[in-house]
């Protein structure tokens, strides 16, 4: 072993060889963003590899998609066509079962000790969540462009026009990333993935089915109905729907009294919703995870 | 940094110029850490010279783990100082970070990811260049003999691969002080040896190591200095030799055919060697200074006409140390039921 007398003179050139680097690479800001990209890059590939990712991501949406356009569909009747109406209720659907994966993902992490050595790194912490919702992001644009397709080759044509229809899909976008941070408070909390799905699907399972997604809310029982027309999710798939099928088919829609509100009213509506949780949840996922 | 490099030069000069010692790499000292009903920490004191190895020897539960995982800032201290290259952990966390480098007791490693994207995200995350990031992982790979795996995903890793690839992770950003809990738990002698050989280079260019082991020769034949830590405190420190001759002695053991003789043995010897005892026929004789007592051991029971059956001397292990200081084996298992078998699952992040 090196003797101690001689240790000093070599121990400072070491921390100076490592220091530039870490000096050099700029401000806190920019190292959160690094960081987070570092971290978001990690998790996309983890939905690449993994083939449960992969089927739970894409092969069930469509099977959905299939379900009830050919299975259920015939029975629903509504003004404009019934896949019209369903699809913009599958990105919101495919969102929000999508969104468990973020729980499931940070449980994983954090039960599997590679937060471990992240907490001993000098990165910025927070990117750690910043990293897995910003991932889950781009993971939910992918499978809304899919979802897109699979929607057209089963007879989906919106008439709102390219804007309107792309201003509906980043809501549902932004809805899902704000869901992820729920998601993240609750993975979080768990620490234990399995028990991150337990938790996560009576959260999701009730949103999603009690609401506009696949049925129309106005056949539902009085007392349901109370529930399912204000619930974000219906607020959020009824604004989609309204700006991509087009201001025709929302007066129509209003008409027989599925929608509840004008198209604008839902987008500002949702807009609310998801600045709400924004701001409850994600305060709070980042305290969770610095006391944990 | 640059600051910090100039208060080290400074104090390399003080050290110089006054002849007084350097400050320890590592220091700590009243260290306290509770979890629940646990004591994990009752008051650890520890002091590491730059570029020594430092070896805290424990049984399970003992607290090591909670010793390092406060030292690399992973968990708060309830009470005590703690700091490393002279920062305070609790205070200025990030700093410390910059400096260490960990390979914990589980691999923290991520099981999808190759090799090789394993190091370049921490490269990333120690906020390096992606050149130097490529050339640091290729070199890592290299020198841990995982090169062939490099582009292979962790799940084909066998268990000593994945710890050479974790200990690899924990030196990407060139830390100067390095943490290792247990590196060699669970590996094949011939892994273990390997792994030696790896950290004896590590530390050969001043890098400043403190290691954690339940295993006695890892810590002589590894570390400079060890500490043995028992529920939660440090019950002896020193270099291995200074451990054994706290506890003294060379033992003599002497057997005979039976236990009568063994009797008649210790009876005729007690003036020589007071601490002597028997076991079955066998007497033991701990000797202080060596040959001379132990040749008068050897007249005396010549001189009594006993039939000597066998005779061996050996030198204190560790384990010697931990039994004298302790009063239980090393090895065994932790004596407190409840505790040993919350420390596996509880430690990779779990409640603090
Ligand atoms: N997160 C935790 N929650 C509750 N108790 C804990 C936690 N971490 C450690 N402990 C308890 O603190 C004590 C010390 O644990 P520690 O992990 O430091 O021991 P160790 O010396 O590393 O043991 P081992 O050799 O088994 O790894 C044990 O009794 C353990 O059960
Ligand atoms: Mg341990």
């Amino acid at each position: 072993m090196t003797a101690p007398e001689a240790s000093i003179a070599v121990t400072v050139p070491r921390t100076a060889a490592a220091s530039p680097s870490i000096e050099a690479t700029g401000s806190k800001l920019s190292w959160a963003v690094k960081d987070t990209l570092a971290l978001a890059k990690r998790n996309l590939l983890h939905y690449t590899r993994v083939p449960q990712l992969l089927v739970f991501t894409f092969i069930q949406p469509i099977m959905f998609v299939l379900l009830f356009r050919y299975v259920f569909g015939g029975s629903i009747a509504v003004p404009g066509g019934y896949v019209n109406y369903l699809m913009p209720g599958i990105f919101g659907q495919t969102v929000v079962f999508g969104a468990t994966s973020t729980a499931i993902g940070l449980a994983e992490d954090l039960g599997g000790g590679i937060i471990e050595r992240f907490r001993s790194l000098p990165m910025v912490r927070m990117s750690v969540l910043a990293g897995r919702t910003g991932a889950d992001v781009v993971r939910n644009t992918g499978v809304v462009i899919v979802m897109f397709i699979v929607g057209f080759a089963v007879g989906f044509r919106p008439h709102g026009g390219v804007p309107r229809i792309v201003l509906g899909a980043a809501l549902v976008l932004a809805f899902a990333f704000a869901l992820s941070w729920v998601m993240a408070l609750v993975g979080l909390k768990v620490a234990n993935g399995e028990a991150a799905q337990a938790v996560a699907f009576p959260l999701m399972f009730p949103l999603t089915f009690a609401s506009s997604v696949f049925v129309r809310v106005d056949t539902m029982p009085g007392w349901l109905q109370g529930f399912a027309a204000h619930q974000p999710v219906t607020v959020v798939v009824n604004a989609a729907r309204g700006l991509m099928l087009g201001p025709e088919a929302s007066a129509q829609l209003r008409a027989v009294g599925t929608f509840t509100t004008s198209t604008t009213s839902y987008v500002l509506q949702s807009v609310a919703w998801i600045a709400a949780i924004l701001a409850i949840f994600v305060p709070l996922a980042v305290r969770q995870f610095n006391k944990s | 940094m640059v600051v910090f490099n100039q208060y080290l030069t400074f104090l390399n000069d003080l050290a110089t110029v006054d002849g007084m010692s350097q400050p320890p790499a590592i220091e700590v000292s009243g260290l306290t850490k509770r979890f629940g009903e646990v004591q994990a920490l009752s008051g650890v004191d520890l002091a590491v010279e730059p570029g020594t190895v430092y070896g805290l020897l424990g049984p399970n539960g003992a607290g090591k783990t909670t010793t390092v995982r406060v030292l690399t800032t992973i968990i708060r201290p309830d009470a005590g100082i703690a700091r490393v290259l002279g920062i305070d952990v609790t205070k200025d966390p990030q700093r410390v970070r910059q400096s260490i480098g960990l390979a914990g007791q589980y691999a923290a490693v991520d099981e999808v990811l190759t090799g090789r994207e394993n190091l370049e995200l921490v490269g990333q995350l120690t906020h390096q260049s992606r050149s130097v990031v490529t050339k640091r992982a290729d070199e890592l790979l290299e020198r841990f003999g995982l090169s062939h795996a490099a582009d292979r995903s962790l799940k084909t890793y066998s268990g000593g691969m994945r710890r050479r690839l974790d200990l690899a992770a924990s030196l990407v950003h060139r830390p100067p002080v390095l943490f290792l809990d247990e590196p060699t738990t669970g590996l094949d002698p011939k892994s273990r040896n390997d792994l030696w050989d790896m950290i004896r280079e590590l530390v050969a260019d001043g890098t400043t190591l403190l290691l954690t082991t339940q295993y006695l020769e890892e810590a002589d034949v590894l570390a400079d200095r060890i500490a043995v830590i028992d529920r939660g405190t440090v019950i002896a420190d020193g270099t291995a030799a200074e451990l054994k001759a706290q506890m003294g002695a060379t033992v003599l053991e002497i057997s005979f055919v039976d236990a009568r003789g063994a009797d008649a043995a210790l009876a005729t010897i007690a003036s020589v060697v007071p601490g002597a005892e028997t076991d079955g026929a066998v007497v033991r004789a701990p000797v202080y200074d060596g040959a001379k007592t132990a040749m008068e051991v050897l007249r005396a029971i010549d001189a009594a006409g006993l039939d000597v059956g066998g005779l061996t001397v050996r030198e204190p292990s560790l384990d010697d140390v931990f039994l004298t200081l302790t009063g239980h084996r090393a090895e065994e298992i932790d004596p407190r039921p409840d505790d040993s078998d919350v420390a596996p699952a509880a430690a990779p992040g779990g409640a603090q």
